[in-house]
C-alpha cells in the first residue's frame, strides 16, 4: 500500500476531495464506455469488406436534431460537474476555523522545510508535528523560489510562493506518519525535498512541544561546540541558547529529536550525520550545504556535539 | 512519375518541377532551398526541422526514462535531469510540434483553398528562419551557457520557467538567457507565420470558395493562427520583461525586490493553454480531412464543426488559470476557471461525435492514415476525459503537478496530436513526394508506436494517483511507484522502434516508392486536382469551386454536393 495514495485519505479535506474524485471518475468512465463503445461498433460494423462493389455509401451531411442532442447532454453533464466541484471548493477554501486551531508557519527553502509555531515559540525543520482530531492552519511562505506542500493523504497541495503568502488547513483523523514531498519544481534538489508529518495524540503533541520549546542543553562548552561556533556553521544554523543564530539552514536546537536529516532523505544516525557534514553531495548533490573541509578529529567533535542536541 | 498535361513541368525560376531534372550542383540546390519563398518548400523545411527536433526531444525523454527506471537510480546527475526536462519540454512544444503544424499549414492551406502561394511569401521565409534560429539559440546554450569561456550548460528552469527561479540569483550564467532569447526569436517567427495564414485564408481563396465552402482544415488553421497571434504575444512580452529583470535591474518577477511570481504564471499560461489548442486544432484539421475520405462520406455536420472550432478558440482564451489552481487564488476565481475549462468539453465533444457520425454508415478502409486517425479518436477521448477530471479544482489540488498531469498532457500531445500528425504524414506523403509510402511498414510503425504509447502513458497515470510529483530526478522506494515506472520506461523502447520504422519508411519511399499519381486516395479537396508533387505555382489556372468537395462534384456530376449545401 502506497503511503502517498490519494485514495487513502486521513483528513477532512482529503476525504471531501476523494468523494468528488470518485464522482468525477464515475462520470468519465460512463462517458468513455458510451463513446468508446460507439467507436468500436463503428470500426467493426462499417469497415470495408472485400466483396463490396466500390459504390460510394449514402452521403449524409448532418442532422440538426441529433447534433442538438449531443450538444445539450454534455452541457448538462458539465453543469452537474461544475456544481459538485464548486461545492467542494467553497467547503475547503471558505471553511470557518475554530479559534483554538493550532497555527504553524511553513517556510519553503531550497530543498528543506522550516516550521514555526509562533504561539508556542518553537522553530523546527523538516518534520511537522500536529495533533490528531484537531484543525491545524498552515501559513505558507517561501524564502527563495516556488515550492508546494503536498501530503496526499492529508490535503491537496498548495504552493509556497515568495511575496505571496498562502494558507491551507489539515484536520487529520488518525495518528501516524504521513509522507509527501515538494510538488513545485524549485531547483536542483527538488526531488529530495521530502515532507514528513507526524500526527500525534494531544498529550504526545503537548509533550513534544514542551521539549521543543526548551533551550538546548548547554551545560558544558565542548570541543565540538567550540568548532561549530567558530566555523561558518553558525552563518546558517541556529542552536537556541547559544551564539549560533543563522537562519539559512535548518534549526539544530533539538536535532536529535528528528528521525531524518537532509529533508527526509536519510536516517538521523551519528554515521549519517558525520558523512553529511563531510560530503553533503553524497546524499544530495547540489544542496546548499557546503562541504566544510574539516579534519577527521574536527568532524568527530562536531558530530559528538550535534548528537548531544536532544 | 505521372505526366499531367496541365502541370508546369519546367521552370526557369529554380522551383522544383514535377520530374526531377538532370543533376544540379549541390550548392545550387542548397541555394534554392535557403532562398526559397515557395510555400511548399517552406512547408517541407518547417516539417523537416520539426522532425529533427522531435528526435532531439525524444532522446532527452529516453534518457529521463532510463534515470527513472528504478528508485535512487544514478544514471544522470540531478542538475542534468532538470536540464533534460527543460530542454525536452521547450524543444517538443516550440521546435517540434509548432514547426510541424506550421509546416503542414504552409504546405496545405494554399493548395486546399486554390491559391498559388501564401499571401506574403517573403514574410513566410523570414518567419521560418526566425523559428529555425530560435531552435539553434536554445541548443547553443550547450556551448555558450556560461558565457563561452566556461563549460557550456543548458537551461534548467523547467519549460514554463516559473519566477523567481529564472532570476539571476537562482539561475546565474547565460543558459536561461538562451532559453529566453530562443523563445523570443521563434515567437516573432510564429506571429509572422500566423499573420500570413490569416491573410492567406481571408484574401486568397479561389473563385467560388466562400468561407462556408472552405475545407474544414482551412477553418481550423484560421482559428489556430488567430490563437497564435493572441497567445504568443503575451509570452513574447513576458520574455522581454524577464530580460529587463535579468539585465536592466527590472523587478517584474524578482520577488526579492518586491516583484510578483504569480504575474509570470499568468503571462505564461495565457500563452500556455491556448498553445494546446494551437497544436490540437491542426490535429483536428488532419483528422477532419482524412476520416471522410477513408470512410467515403462527407464530413458530418460541417456548420457545427466550424462553430465548435470558433467556440474552442474563444473559450480557450479564458481557461489559462486552471494551471494555477494550487497557487492560492480565491474560491470564486477557482470556480470560474473550473466552469470555463469544463465548458471546452462541449465543443470538443461535438467534434468527436461528428467524426463518429462521419464514420457511421461509411465504408471505412483502414490504411495507415485511417489507423492513426482511429487511434487518435480513442486516445483523444481519454485525454479529454482526464482533462475534465483535472478541470475540477479540488481534484487538481491532488493531481496537479503530479505524474497524472504528465500522463494527461502526453495523452493529448502524443496520443492526440502526434498520432494525427502521423496520419497526415502518410496521407499527404504521396502528394508531397509523388511517391507512395510502404503500407506494411507503416502498419508496423502504427502497432509498435501504439503499443509503446499505451505502455508508457496509460501506466503513467498510476504513480500520479499514488502521489508521485513531476520533475523529480529520482524517487524513494516503498511508495508503490517502482513497478509503474519500470513499465513506463519499457514502453519507450516500443515507441523508439516505431519512430525508426517511420523514418525508414519515409526515406525508402522517397527514394524508391512507386509513383502515386494525382489522387491516390480518390479524395475530394483541391490539392488532389494538381500533380504530385504540385508544380511551383500549384494551379496553372485558378480553380473555380461550387461546394466544399469540388472533386466530388467533378467525379459525380449526376449528384454534386452543391445541390445540398
Amino acid at each position: 500500500m502506497s503511503p502517498t495514495n490519494i485514495f487513502a485519505p486521513a483528513s477532512t479535506s482529503a476525504h471531501a476531495i476523494v468523494q468528488l474524485s470518485i464522482f468525477v471518475v464515475a462520470i468519465a468512465v460512463a462517458v468513455f464506455a458510451v463513446v468508446g463503445g460507439l467507436l468500436v461498433y463503428a470500426v467493426v460494423k462499417f469497415r470495408k469488406r472485400r466483396q463490396e462493389d466500390g459504390r460510394e455509401p449514402a452521403q449524409i451531411y448532418g442532422s440538426t436534431r441529433i447534433e442538438l442532442a449531443w450538444t445539450v447532454i454534455p452541457i448538462l453533464i458539465v453543469f452537474v460537474l461544475f456544481l459538485a466541484s464548486a461545492r467542494v471548493i467553497f467547503s475547503v477554501q471558505a471553511a470557518p476555523h475554530p479559534p483554538s486551531a493550532l497555527e504553524v508557519t511553513v517556510i519553503g527553502h531550497q530543498y528543506w522545510w522550516e516550521y514555526r509555531y509562533p504561539g508556542q515559540n518553537v522553530v523546527t525543520a523538516n518534520e511537522l508535528h500536529v495533533p490528531a482530531g484537531e484543525r491545524t492552519l498552515l501559513t505558507l511562505l517561501s524564502a527563495d523560489t516556488d515550492h508546494s506542500f503536498w501530503v496526499p493523504r492529508l490535503a491537496g497541495k498548495t504552493d509556497l510562493i515568495p511575496n505571496h503568502p498562502n494558507t491551507m488547513w489539515i484536520e487529520p483523523s488518525e495518528t501516524g506518519l504521513y509522507l509527501g514531498q515538494c510538488a513545485q519544481y524549485c531547483g536542483t534538489q527538488h526531488g529530495k525535498m521530502l515532507l514528513r508529518v507526524y500526527v500525534q495524540t494531544r498529550a504526545e503533541f503537548d509533550a513534544w512541544i514542551r521539549a521543543q520549546a526548551a533551550p538546548a542543553r548547554t551545560d558544558e562548552v565542548s570541543e565540538g561546540r567550540r568548532i561549530f561556533e567558530q566555523t561558518a556553521c553558525i552563518n546558517c544554523h541556529a542552536v537556541a541558547g547559544t551564539p549560533a543564530n543563522g537562519r539559512f539552514g535548518p534549526d539544530l536546537t533539538h536535532l536529535m529529536s528528528r528521525e531524518t536529516i537532509g529533508a527526509g532523505i536519510a536516517r538521523n544516525t551519528p554515521e549519517n550525520l558525520r558523512r553529511w557534514i563531510l560530503r553533503p553531495d553524497d546524499f544530495k548533490r547540489g544542496s546548499l550545504m557546503p562541504a566544510m573541509g574539516l579534519t577527521d578529529s574536527q568532524l568527530d567533535a562536531i558530530t559528538t556535539y550535534l548528537t548531544s542536541l536532544r | 512519375m505521372t505526366t499531367d498535361p496541365t502541370a508546369v513541368t519546367t521552370t526557369r525560376m529554380g522551383g522544383r518541377p514535377a520530374a526531377l531534372p538532370a543533376r544540379r550542383p549541390f550548392v545550387d540546390t542548397l541555394h534554392d532551398w535557403v532562398t526559397t519563398v515557395d510555400h511548399k518548400r517552406l512547408g517541407i523545411l518547417y516539417v523537416g526541422y520539426g522532425l529533427l527536433f522531435l528526435v532531439f526531444g525524444g532522446i532527452e525523454a529516453t534518457v529521463m526514462r532510463v534515470q527513472l527506471v528504478r528508485p535512487h537510480n544514478d544514471f544522470v546527475a540531478p542538475q542534468t535531469f532538470n536540464q533534460l526536462f527543460t530542454m525536452h519540454g521547450t524543444t517538443m512544444i516550440f521546435f517540434a510540434a509548432m514547426p510541424i503544424v506550421f509546416g503542414f499549414a504552409n504546405y496545405l492551406v494554399p493548395l486546399m483553398i486554390g491559391a498559388r502561394d501564401m499571401a506574403f511569401p517573403r514574410l513566410n521565409a523570414f518567419s521560418f528562419w526566425l523559428t529555425a534560429f530560435g531552435g539553434l539559440f536554445l541548443y547553443f546554450s550547450l556551448v555558450g551557457g556560461y558565457g563561452l569561456y566556461g563549460m557550456g550548460t543548458a537551461p534548467d528552469v523547467g519549460w514554463f520557467a516559473y519566477a523567481p527561479l529564472t532570476a539571476k540569483t537562482f539561475s546565474p550564467g547565460h543558459a536561461t538567457d538562451y532559453w529566453t532569447l530562443s523563445l523570443l526569436v521563434s515567437g516573432f517567427g510564429s506571429i509572422g507565420t500566423a499573420v500570413n495564414i490569416v491573410a492567406t485564408i481571408v484574401c486568397m481563396r479561389c473563385p467560388g470558395m466562400t468561407l462556408g465552402k472552405m475545407p474544414l482544415l482551412a477553418w481550423l488553421n484560421l482559428v489556430m493562427a488567430c490563437l497564435v497571434i493572441l497567445a504568443v504575444s503575451p509570452l513574447t512580452a513576458a520574455q522581454l520583461m524577464l530580460l529587463v529583470d535579468r539585465y536592466l535591474g527590472g523587478h517584474f518577477f524578482d520577488t526579492q525586490a518586491g516583484g510578483s511570481a504569480a504575474i509570470w504564471m499568468h503571462f505564461f499560461w495565457i500563452f500556455g493553454h491556448p498553445e494546446v489548442y494551437v497544436l490540437v486544432l491542426p490535429a483536428f484539421a488532419f483528422v477532419s480531412e482524412i476520416i471522410p475520405v477513408f470512410s467515403r462520406k462527407a464530413l458530418f455536420g460541417y456548420p457545427a464543426m466550424v462553430a465548435a472550432t470558433v467556440a474552442i478558440g474563444f473559450i480557450g482564451m479564458s481557461v489559462w488559470a486552471h494551471h494555477m489552481f494550487t497557487i492560492g487564488m480565491s474560491a470564486g476565481a477557482n470556480a470560474f476557471f473550473v466552469l470555463s475549462t469544463m465548458a471546452i468539453a462541449v465543443p470538443t465533444g461535438i467534434k468527436i461525435f461528428n467524426w463518429l457520425a462521419t464514420m457511421w454508415g461509411g465504408t471505412i478502409s483502414f490504411k495507415a492514415p485511417m489507423l492513426f486517425c482511429t487511434a487518435f479518436l480513442f486516445q483523444f477521448l481519454v485525454a479529454g476525459l482526464t482533462g475534465v477530471m483535472l478541470s475540477s479544482a479540488p481534484v487538481d489540488w491532488q493531481l496537479g503537478s503530479s505524474y497524472f498531469v504528465v500522463a494527461h498532457f502526453h495523452y493529448v500531445i502524443v496520443g492526440g496530436i502526434l498520432f494525427a500528425v502521423f496520419a497526415a504524414f502518410y496521407y499527404w506523403f504521396p502528394k508531397v513526394t509523388g511517391r507512395m509510402y510502404g503500407e506494411s511498414l507503416a502498419k508496423v510503425h502504427f502497432w509498435l508506436f501504439a503499443i509503446g504509447f499505451h505502455l508508457t502513458f496509460d501506466f503513467m497515470h498510476v504513480p500520479g494517483l499514488l502521489g508521485m510529483p513531476r520533475r523529480i530526478y529520482t524517487y524513494e522506494p516503498g511508495r508503490g511507484w517502482d513497478a509503474w515506472n519500470l513499465i513506463v520506461t519499457i514502453g519507450v523502447l516500443f515507441q523508439a522502434a516505431g519512430i525508426l520504422a517511420f523514418v525508414v519508411n519515409l526515406v525508402r519511399s522517397y527514394l524508391r516508392g512507386r509513383p502515386a499519381g494525382h489522387d491516390p486516395w480518390d479524395a475530394w479537396t483541391l490539392e488532389w486536382s494538381t500533380s504530385s508533387p504540385p508544380p511551383e505555382y500549384n494551379f496553372p489556372t485558378l480553380p473555380v469551386v461550387k461546394s466544399r468537395r469540388p472533386l466530388w462534384d467533378l467525379k459525380h456530376p449526376e449528384d454534386p454536393d452543391w445541390t445540398y449545401e
